[in-house]
């Protein structure tokens, strides 16, 4: 693989880093005594358009084997864990608004603190130490937008619903109505002595 | 007609199989819940006040906090919290940009940035051995020059840069057994001289070059008497030591590397001598030396000699010495003198001139002043002014500025170790506070507002008046008792004793109250508190009687140490009696009797093996003696790996003992084999839960009965290898074994292991089931397991003929003793985070769904419901399983954010949940504690039994008025029609 590479600086300078990340990662950690080593990593938190997220390294923490020993991410995201013995370790993020799959670590005495990394929720191995969150954690409900839906579909607006159900689809109704058989019908009820919704009304009987 | 129940059925069956989670709106935050965030107990500070810029003071606190405060009103700018292994040595701030702290026993430096807490470098030192750790920052004369940064610890002296945290170099004491006791930086000189003791017996100076680190002179003596390991520097070239009989102070000067010792007997200094202490405060050619309560200061003379020049009677908190202008150096001590706190600032070359002298009117339940640390600043009149920041014995930070008390701080409860819950009195009648909206105009105003912000038309301004409204209009901040059971007290115990009643509506104390010893004898000034109780809570008789707690503390940390009772007035936070009571306190066992005053009984076990009826009545007394034979309780006996079943067996013989103190037998045990079991958790129900139905049906007319029994120990073995840490043992070697116990029995009810796991075990138990959390070591990944245990005795009665006959066994009595046939159901998940506690729900009937509360690592808590944790989970529901509310199985659990609780917040150092029943079924308290408080109040089948807080009432007028309306419109139109029709 050769990568075309127009001798741009800014370019070159990004090969840097990336190699640089690449080798602070391979480069075996093997301080002082045989058995502990250190792990380095990285969290990257990819910019998000969610508003208030400006302080997020500030308030990130790194934290191995549930508690065991707890981190704070550098201003340039890197975190190291120092005197971590061989063996398997798990490494969890904890950031606001973000969640991070927690981190299989496997520290190799053979190799001399030689790390490999797995993220325990999908199952995917890491070439690198670098730590993104799965997805963004929204933590409030969000407010659908004022629609005439909404209103509609509330209790009260499905009462006002069948009001107006009421009153402009049944006179539509009544019309269907063979003008006889209601005539019929009408008088029917006036033998009956129902009282029409006028005389309902006492205002209304007061008025004829 | 069938058409329309078969629609209602098949709504019914939606609605309760959909899924409710917590789910909060963000305007909604505060509503219901409040959140307080605390620090700890202050061990450093250090004051940052420059000319320009915000005034801060940088503490370090006892629970593994660091945090830059606002000097002015005591807010939090930044606040980090180390874990739990991270304890903070020393902290100070470096180039006047960065706050160093070191940690972790001198193993761990870091540096953050003072105006937003971004930590800026960090860097592992090299220890070997425990030991005493010493951080000393340069004061940076000059900005360009970088001093470095010397540590001691773990028997290495590390130079570092402040720039980088790039340790320069480092020197071995290790080999040498050499104990660093004083690191001096000279300015101007790039000699540093470096004191110890050697075996404490010999006395070593090594000058080495604070740029290379290499040792350019060494020089020893051998003080025959040892020294005590308590030192005071009093100049750059000398420092005052005790001798290893506390009798001797012992100047060392070591002046160009040269040694020369100066004994004084404590004896010539003053008449009555004692055991001599020498306290920590720096004072510059001062020494302050405390011999038999009595305070003294010392000045160290030219040639070592020491003078007493002024001593004080009292307990007198001290701070460091403080340059101030013409280089003079000051220091502050403050003294008590019954309400009042007198803070002086005196000058340490004269002490005879006051600089300051304030008395300020203090809390009693403060307690004493443990610390003082001063801060000058020139006033208009270039005077100097002094603020002091004093920590109490409460662990309550205060400002103390020109007389008064600027701000303070409730730290105390940054360490709540129990909680319990009280009511609130019952409103009077007559004395109805209840303010109702003032006019209607003003009442429909509130309504429109809150229908727009429903409709998201608000503006900025609105949404803050509905949030003030809000707040105001719900009453929820009143002391007295609410119809829905919403406001009520939580009662909390902090590890300095304090008592704390906070409001469940706004998060306020509403008393506080340091617990006394009521012997006030020497060994047992302040009593420690161990757990609380509820003594008192009147109902039915007794109603005109205050409910009250009951605090069992311990004098002395030990588990011999006697034991201390206090019962504590709920409603006023008076304490009404407090007894020593002479034995020890191992257990503390609430009975489920109580006396004619409402009074619980209360047996308490000590390590003799007897046990204690409280309260001391005869009535008390009576109502035990019937009852004597069926109380049984188990000790667990974690390192031995054993449970013991007990009973009681008479009263005490002896000549000490009286007739509250009965003897017991031992009735089983279960012991676990050391070699393959460690117990590492055990766990019961809670004693005052509620169940409502004893039966479970299932979709094909299957009845399940609950095993509910109140006698059942969950205990938790893990093999000894996998006690320690993730990590330290592969799956092979690991596995973890549960177990559910009878208690009455000590028969072994169910047994359950699970190969290549580990702990730390996090469980909960509520009704019929338990659900625990663990680490899978074979996947990696933290695995949940419920367990639900069922009746077998009791399945028969399924038949209905057998109900009608008679032939059925639920009405005969069920006996302890008996030997229950019971089945279990379980089931795993994985779950994809680690937990640092999990609480269940709890509400007053016990109707409601239940819904795990799960405290996460990231200190947020979760509210998951209970059916994703449901053994009858399958992956391929059939459609009556699916209307009974049974989610497909899936491998994992569901981490929705909508349900954490905690929103967007975070319970910084979470410890401890507790939940409490509202008196509204559907509503239960949820307190949560850790370093932060937090409060919420949750529905976990959503609030079915009441509207909610935003119910639109304007939308129900504005739709009643629509309605009005329109049958008048609808009348006028029919009344012209009937009109038109007669005219026809």
């Amino acid at each position: 693989m050769a990568p075309i590479i127009r001798s741009s600086p800014a370019f070159a300078f990004l090969v840097f880093q990336i190699s640089l990340i690449f080798s602070a990662f391979t480069l075996p950690y093997s301080s002082g005594s045989e058995d502990s080593y250190t792990i380095t990593g990285r969290v990257n938190i990819p910019p998000s358009n969610v508003i208030g997220h400006t302080a997020k390294f500030s308030n990130v923490k790194v934290i191995l084997n549930g508690g065991q020993s707890v981190t704070f991410l550098r201003p340039d995201g890197y975190f190291t864990f120092h005197k971590v013995p061989a063996g398997t370790h798990l490494i969890e993020v904890s950031a606001m608004g973000y969640f991070f799959s927690p981190v299989r670590v496997d520290v190799s005495a053979r190799h001399h603190g030689k790390v490999h990394a797995t993220l325990t929720e999908t199952r995917r191995s890491l070439t690198e130490l670098v730590l993104e969150p799965l997805r963004e954690e929204q933590y409030y409900e969000i407010r659908e937008p004022f629609s005439i839906l909404s209103i509609v579909k509330s209790p009260m607006g499905l009462m006002v619903g069948f009001m107006v159900v009421v009153v402009f689809l049944m006179p539509k109704l009544m019309e269907n109505i063979d003008p006889e058989e209601m005539k019929q019908a009408q008088e029917e009820m006036r033998r009956q002595g129902v009282p029409s919704l006028s005389s309902l009304l006492p205002s209304a009987g007061a008025s004829r | 007609m069938a058409m329309a129940i078969r629609v209602c059925l098949l709504l019914l069956v939606f609605l309760s199989s959909a899924i409710v989670s917590f789910s909060l709106y963000e305007d909604q935050v505060g509503l219901m819940d409040w959140h307080q965030r605390y620090i700890g107990k202050v061990k450093h500070a250090v004051f940052h006040t420059q000319k320009t810029g915000r005034k801060r003071v940088i503490v370090s606190t006892e629970e593994n906090v660091v945090a830059s405060l606002d000097l002015r009103h005591g807010e939090i700018f930044w606040r980090h919290v180390l874990g739990t292994k991270d304890a903070i040595d020393g902290v100070d701030i470096a180039l006047g940009k960065y706050v160093i702290t070191l940690s972790s026993q001198g193993s761990m430096l870091r540096a953050w940035n003072l105006p937003d807490g971004q930590m800026v470098w960090e860097t592992s030192l090299h220890s070997a051995q425990s030991s005493k750790s010493l951080l000393s920052v340069p004061i940076n004369l000059k900005a360009d020059k970088d001093y470095p940064i010397l540590v001691f610890g773990g028997g290495y002296l590390h130079a570092v840069s402040a720039i980088d945290g790039e340790v320069l170099w480092k020197k071995d004491f290790t080999a040498e057994g050499f104990e660093v006791q004083r690191v001096l930086q000279p300015p101007e000189s790039s000699v540093i001289y470096v004191l110890g003791f050697l075996h404490s017996s010999e006395a070593v100076v090594y000058q080495i070059d604070s740029k290379t680190g290499e040792v350019v002179a060494q020089k020893s003596m051998v003080f025959p008497g040892g020294f005590s390991g308590e030192i005071s520097s009093v100049s750059s070239d000398k420092v005052v030591v005790l001798d290893s009989t506390r009798s001797i102070l012992v100047t060392i000067g070591f002046l160009d590397g040269d040694i020369s010792f100066h004994k004084t007997p404590i004896s010539d200094l003053v008449e009555d001598s004692g055991n001599a202490e020498i306290l920590s405060p720096l004072l510059s050619d001062m020494l302050a030396v405390k011999v038999s309560k009595r305070t003294m200061f010392v000045r160290v003379g030219g040639e070592g000699k020491l003078e007493v020049v002024d001593s004080l009677s009292d307990e007198t908190a001290m701070s460091d010495s403080l340059p101030v202008a013409d280089d003079q150096v000051a220091f502050a001590s403050v003294h008590h003198e019954g309400s009042k706190i007198h803070l002086m600032v005196k000058l340490v070359d004269d002490l005879d001139t006051v600089l300051l002298r304030e008395s300020i009117q203090m809390d009693q339940h403060r307690g004493r002043v443990h610390k003082v640390f001063i801060n000058n600043y020139i006033k208009t009149d270039r005077s100097n002014g002094f603020r002091a920041l004093i920590v109490m014995e409460d662990h309550s930070l205060l400002l103390l500025q020109q007389g008064a008390i600027v701000w303070s701080r409730e730290e105390g409860l940054a360490s709540v170790t129990d909680v319990t819950t009280a009511e609130l009195p019952v409103e009077k009648d007559g004395v109805s506070v209840a303010k109702v909206e003032h006019t209607l105009v003003d009442w429909l105003k509130g309504h429109v507002l809150k229908l727009k912000g429903s409709l998201l038309l608000a503006s900025p301004e609105d949404v803050a008046a509905i949030q003030e409204m809000r707040m105001q209009s719900s009453g929820r901040s009143k002391l007295t008792r609410d119809h829905n059971g919403f406001r009520k007290l939580f009662i909390a115990l902090t590890r300095a004793g304090k008592l704390f009643a906070l409001h469940t509506g706004d998060g306020r104390i509403v008393w506080s109250m340091l617990l006394n010893s009521p012997s006030k004898s020497e060994a047992c000034e302040r009593p420690s508190g161990i757990s609380l109780y509820q003594w008192q809570v009147p109902h039915h008789h007794a109603m005109d009687e205050n409910p009250s707690v009951l605090v069992v503390g311990r004098c002395g940390s030990d588990s011999s140490a006697p034991g201390v009772l206090s019962l504590v007035d709920v409603y006023t936070g008076k304490e009404i009696s407090s007894s020593d009571i002479g034995h020890s306190v191992v257990q503390v066992m609430p009975l489920p009797f109580t006396d004619s005053t409402e009074q619980r009984l209360h047996l308490i076990a000590d390590t003799e093996g007897h046990v204690h009826l409280y309260p001391k009545t005869s009535e008390a007394l009576s109502i035990f003696q019937r009852e004597f034979q069926n109380v049984y309780w188990y000790t667990v006996e974690g390192d031995d790996g054993i449970i013991r079943g007990h009973a009681m067996k008479s009263s005490c013989a002896g000549e000490t003992a009286d007739e509250y103190c009965f003897t017991t037998r031992e009735l089983w045990t279960v012991v676990f084999p050391s070699e393959s079991e460690k117990i590492i958790s055990t766990l019961t129900r809670k004693p005052n839960e509620v169940v409502h139905t004893q039966a479970k049906v299932s979709t094909d007319q299957d009845v399940l009965y609950k095993y509910v029994s109140r006698n059942l120990l969950f205990v938790a073995t893990v093999s000894p290898k996998g006690a320690g840490e993730i990590g330290s043992v592969t799956p092979e070697e690991s596995a973890l074994v549960v177990y559910l116990i009878d208690t009455i029995t000590g028969r072994i009810l169910h047994r359950l292991s699970h190969q290549g796991c580990q702990g730390p075990v996090h469980a909960v138990f509520s009704e019929n089931w338990v659900v625990y959390h663990y680490f899978n070591l074979r996947a990696h990944k933290y695995e949940v397991t419920v367990v639900e245990i069922y009746d077998q005795s009791r399945a028969e009665n399924k038949n209905v003929w057998k109900l009608v006959l008679g032939k059925h066994n639920l009405t005969a009595p069920i006996s302890s003793y008996s030997r229950p046939e019971m089945f279990t159901k379980s089931q795993s998940y994985f779950f994809a985070q680690s937990v640092k506690t999990i609480a269940v729900t709890s509400t007053a009937k016990g109707i409601t769904s239940k819904q795990l509360l799960i405290g996460t690592i990231g200190d947020q808590i979760l509210a998951l419901d209970k059916r994703f944790v449901d053994p009858r989970r399958t992956l391929n529901p059939s459609q009556a399983e699916k209307e009974e509310g049974i989610i497909p199985l899936t491998d994992s659990l569901p981490i929705i954010p909508q349900s954490y609780i905690t929103h967007s917040l975070k319970v910084e150092g979470l410890r401890g949940i507790v939940t409490a029943p509202a008196k509204l079924e559907s509503t239960t308290h949820v307190f949560a504690y850790g370093v932060d408080l937090f409060y919420t109040r949750l529905a976990p089948s959503k609030t079915y039994d009441s509207l909610t807080d935003d119910f639109s009432y304007a939308l129900l007028l504005i739709t009643i008025v629509a309605l009005v309306a329109a049958i008048y419109i609808t009348w006028v139109i029919s009344e012209k029609r009937e009109l038109s029709e007669k005219w026809r």
